[in-house]
């Protein structure tokens, strides 16, 4: 098993990734450079939060022509396994990997609060009977408002790629949707951040059942080796 | 000693008379100009004047405080354990850095940016986020948390409800794209800050000890550096602009305000810190604050006891024609100047290409003291570099004590007529709701607080809590800011130990042992008698605790001339202590955890009404004297609590602040847990019950006590000196009941929390005025 974790200039949720995987789950972890060409045989690709290349115009409109987005494409279609955690969510909407927008929030703010959430029955591994029905974990951003046309939204929910709901709407997301995956289920982005939940002192510690859902969704062995 | 004249430049503008209104029109004064000519050894050339006039103001001078700030211990007094040495000082470079042990250590620093968020609250507030992390990165560190200190008008004012959103918005855009979280702070609402807003902004960042760089420029024929954003005309002469009063024409000013671009600092924070990992290669490192490329360059030449040579064509510019005056002057942010090792240019220049910013050879370090710039092939400034920064001129300003502090210390509540029941009843949640004491929710949710992972205590709790990783170990930096400007204004010098000893308290309440300080002292116009009054009187306070407790000074910044229509603000001497924690058990908030928990009041009975919100709220009064401070009571008190959360005896701790008792024991109540509480305060003398309840006295805690470790924390106290009460117990149940020897009553704690929780939203939803 070996995590990537990419590096857009602006990228600032990039520590916090690193050692979700690293320290939280004790697996390796390295970090990769938006002009890198190739990822170097990674077993997950995670795109962490934060700002890349500014977001002065769309949230990810200008990293998903990166250098290192064309290694992420190959890999996504090659069946392995892409996660993006707030800003790296917005990427991978943008990059087309993930159907959907993020647009600003409802209220026109910036949000950093804890969310109740729940978990929607999406992979074997990201269920509620393996999660459990709800969990906790923070939010942090400004545009995290989640938008599809009917169609898309219909074949989501068709084809159960929820992965999250908020309990209570922060910030405007359609059917409050927090998280998502693609139609293969190799394809993984969400808002809030597994990544600012795992350590002791954290008001939770649920973003190490969400890692190790989205891990397991692709390696269900992992379950056991991590637990 | 005449010198040469410099040849003329051909540019008209530049070439103009120095006559007596542009002296003026620049803030200098006739004796400054006199001085000026006399160091130069001739009159000096616009760009010249601009550049002495930038360096020679308030902002970067402390022309008229720094035979005050001389009072500042800034070192530690005593023995220091495992941790706590300085090992930068207060003055020596952009901030100061304390030893934490582990060879590990912090840097942090507090500064202003009030003139240019009563301007532009949403850039002046997002810049001043910028300017401080660039002080923490310059010394080596990266920065790994912000706190921030406000005060405006009241929030029943368009005015003012446009600036607070306007700088909360700000400092929201700037911190959260750059990546810091902004863990903590104080918000304080009183009409003597309308049209004058206090926008003070902390950095703190970590590093090793062979990890600290000096902003000095040495090593004849070293090449100097210029990274980061391009310059423009934005921000020219925002040092000269901070240091003069608000007025009408301020708006006039807009110029003078600079405009953010976080992702660029962003990159800076990256690539600089990237470039001085590299052994060797970076000599000395300076960010372009106040006063720009003028400051960084005669202050890296002046540290150094060396000369600097700056070619103005070399500039990345944004704009067309400029001048050097322009180039000189202008606060374009996200710039920094490196001094780097002969021979290893292209090291320095790989590492600004990877990160696609600009690295742009600009000069050269020389040996003759002097700073000189050159434009077009023309000499436009010519000065020896020491006469910008140490020998600028040095005021002892005229003091007087201010007319009305003879009537407010003069005042007692004899004449008022105390609390009954239902006014005691009505209290609570009006003084709750009331802004200064609010939950300041609507603030910090707008801020990230916790990218970086680190947050251990969230904000809303008495101090933030932030985790270090020093090497594989980790330890945790408690940091609180304080300062009531209303005890400042009706005792300067009892006010600025306020400050400090409530701090320390907040610093120890949290479980951590106090290690610094940082200042930012806002005040009104030094010129006028009554306002250095009240700058000297808390200087002398602040110096007088630190002192005591021995917490030396790492630095921090002046801001005077805070004054608008309506006069000088209240004097804000704003504290920022920063604690340590060296076990993660430690780690104490102020929420009460269980029920059955004993509620402990420590330091004795509250009985002083001066300077309370409530005179305030309920009576229209801003009067009486200052709580009375007893720093040797205070410091059993602190030391007694650090001992007995290090035993593991304490639930939880809070320490009596604005709103007094009975609003420091509904507080405690709202943690994650639904609780309640049973207070019963029959047993202490009160002569008011007004006083008792909400009278701010200070040196008291409220602590949260597991019933089997009670007994012994009592007697624990009583051998300490420290007084100590038993007044009730955490509940389950949501009801907050009180007794007292002449009144009950009983609270609903989601209705108050309700109305602490909700009153600034409330406000807020009302509009703003452009």
């Amino acid at each position: 098993m070996n995590i990537a974790v990419i590096q857009f200039p602006g990228s600032n949720g990039d520590q916090d990734t690193f050692h979700l995987f690293a320290s939280g789950l004790g697996l390796p972890t390295r970090y990769v450079w938006h002009k890198d060409a190739t990822l170097g045989g990674a077993d997950l690709v995670a795109l962490p939060g934060g700002f890349a290349h500014g977001d002065y115009l769309r949230c990810g409109a200008i990293a998903r022509f990166s250098p290192i987005m064309a290694a992420i494409r190959a890999h996504a279609a090659n069946g392995g396994l892409v996660y993006g955690i707030c800003n790296g969510f917005q990427i991978l909407c943008e990059a087309g990997l993930l159907p959907g927008a993020l647009i600003r929030n409802a209220c026109l703010e910036f949000r950093c609060v804890m969310c109740d959430l729940s978990v929607e029955p999406s992979t074997a591994a990201f269920s509620p009977a393996a999660l459990g029905p709800s969990i906790r974990l923070p939010i942090s951003h400004g545009e995290g408002n989640y938008r599809i046309d009917d169609a898309g939204l219909s074949r989501l929910e068709a084809n159960r790629q929820v992965l999250l709901r908020y309990a209570r709407n922060p910030n405007g997301s359609i059917g409050s949707i927090a998280g998502i995956r693609n139609e293969r289920g190799n394809v993984f982005g969400m808002m809030p951040h597994p990544d600012r939940a795992f350590e002791r002192f954290h008001a939770s510690r649920d973003g190490l059942a969400v890692a190790r859902a989205v891990l397991a969704s692709r390696f269900p062995e992992l379950e056991k080796r991590t637990a | 000693m005449p010198a040469a004249p410099l040849p003329p430049n051909p540019d008209p503008v530049l070439n103009q008379p120095i006559t007596p209104e542009l002296v003026k029109k620049h803030g200098v004064l006739p004796e400054e100009y006199a001085a000026i000519v006399e160091a130069l050894g001739r009159p000096p050339t616009l760009t010249e004047l601009g550049i002495f006039s930038v360096m020679w103001s308030e902002h970067c001078s402390y022309k008229n405080t720094r035979p005050l700030l001389k009072g500042f211990p800034t070192e530690k007094l005593g023995p220091t354990a495992d941790f706590g040495r300085v090992l930068v000082k207060a003055g020596e470079e952009n901030a100061g850095i304390i030893d934490v042990g582990e060879g590990w250590a912090i840097a942090f620093k507090i500064e202003s940016h009030n003139h240019p968020s009563a301007v532009e609250p949403f850039e002046g507030a997002a810049t001043g986020v910028g300017g401080i992390i660039r002080d923490i990165f310059t010394m080596g560190a990266r920065p790994v948390l912000l706190t921030n200190s406000l005060r405006f008008g009241e929030l029943s004012s368009p005015v003012t409800r446009r600036l607070f959103r306007g700088v909360v918005a700000g400092i929201a855009h700037y911190g959260n794209c750059v990546g810091v979280p902004t863990v903590g702070g104080d918000v304080y609402f009183d009409r003597s800050y309308e049209g004058n807003p206090l926008v003070n902004a902390l950095c703190l960042g970590t590093l090793r000890h062979d990890q600290i760089r000096r902003g000095a420029a040495t090593g004849t024929g070293n090449p100097v550096y210029y990274v980061g954003a391009a310059t423009g005309r934005d921000g020219l002469g925002g040092a000269a602009f901070a240091s003069k009063e608000l007025s009408e024409e301020s708006q006039a000013d807009r110029p003078a305000v600079q405009k953010g671009d976080p992702f660029m600092e962003k990159l800076l924070i990256e690539a600089c810190l990237e470039m001085m990992a590299v052994p060797g290669l970076v000599v000395g490192i300076q960010d372009m604050g106040a006063a720009g490329l003028t400051c960084s360059t005669c202050e890296t030449a002046s540290r150094g006891g060396t000369g600097i040579e700056i070619e103005l064509d070399r500039v990345p510019q944004r704009e067309t024609g400029m001048n050097s005056y322009e180039i000189m002057l202008s606060e374009s942010q996200e710039r920094m100047l490196v001094i780097v090792q002969k021979g290893r240019e292209r090291e320095i220049e790989a590492v600004f290409a990877k990160w696609d910013l600009h690295a742009a050879l600009v000069g050269s370090v020389t040996d003759t003291g002097r700073m000189v710039v050159r434009q077009h092939g023309i000499t436009v400034a010519d000065i020896p570099a020491p006469a910008l920064t140490d020998q600028a001129p040095v005021y002892q300003r005229d003091a007087r004590e201010p007319a009305y502090l003879a009537v407010t210390r003069a005042w007692t509540p004899a004449g008022l007529p105390d609390l009954d029941a239902a006014g005691l009843r009505d209290a609570l949640p009006r003084l709750l709701a009331h802004p200064t004491i609010a939950s300041k929710r609507w603030v910090y949710r707008q801020y990230d607080h916790i990218v970086q992972h680190g947050t251990a205590v969230e904000p809303g709790s008495d101090a933030a809590v932030v985790r270090l990783r020093l090497g594989d170990r980790e330890k945790f930096i408690a940091i609180a800011n304080d300062c009531n400007g209303r005890y400042c204004y009706l005792n300067p010098h009892r006010g600025a130990l306020i400050a400090m000893v409530e701090c320390l308290r907040n610093v120890v309440c949290s479980g951590a042992t106090p290690l610094a300080m940082t200042d930012n002292l806002n005040f009104g116009n030094p010129y006028k008698p009554e306002a250095f009054f009240a700058l000297k009187e808390c200087v002398r306070g602040l110096a007088e605790a630190c002192r005591f407790f021995d917490v030396p000074v790492v630095g921090g910044n002046v801001s005077l001339y805070n004054e608008s229509r309506e006069g000088a603000i209240d004097p804000t001497p704003t504290v920022a202590i920063v604690g340590l924690i060296e076990d993660e058990r430690h780690i104490t908030r102020q929420f009460a955890r269980a029920a059955g928990d004993r509620l402990i009041l420590l330091g004795g009975a509250p009985c002083e009404l001066g300077g309370s919100q409530f005179l305030g709220l309920f009576h229209g009064l801003k009067t009486g004297d200052a709580p009375a401070v007893d720093m040797p009571a205070e410091k059993r008190l602190q030391d007694f609590l650090l001992a007995q959360i290090k035993a593991g005896a304490i639930a939880a701790a809070h320490d009596l602040s604005e709103g007094g008792l009975l609003v420091a024991a509904a507080e405690m109540l709202f943690g994650a847990a639904p609780l309640g509480a049973d207070i019963d305060l029959s047993a202490l003398a009160a002569p008011r019950l007004d006083a008792l309840l909400f009278g701010e006295s200070q040196g008291r805690v409220i602590v949260a006590v597991p019933p089997a470790r009670a007994a012994a924390a009592l007697a624990d106290a009583a051998s300490r000196g420290v007084p100590a009460a038993d007044i009730g117990a955490v509940a389950a149940g949501g009801t907050l009941s009180l007794r007292t020897g002449v009144a009950e009553a009983a609270w609903s704690v989601a209705e108050l929390r309700r109305a602490w929780e909700t009153a600034i939203e409330e406000a807020m939803k009302r509009p703003g005025l452009d």
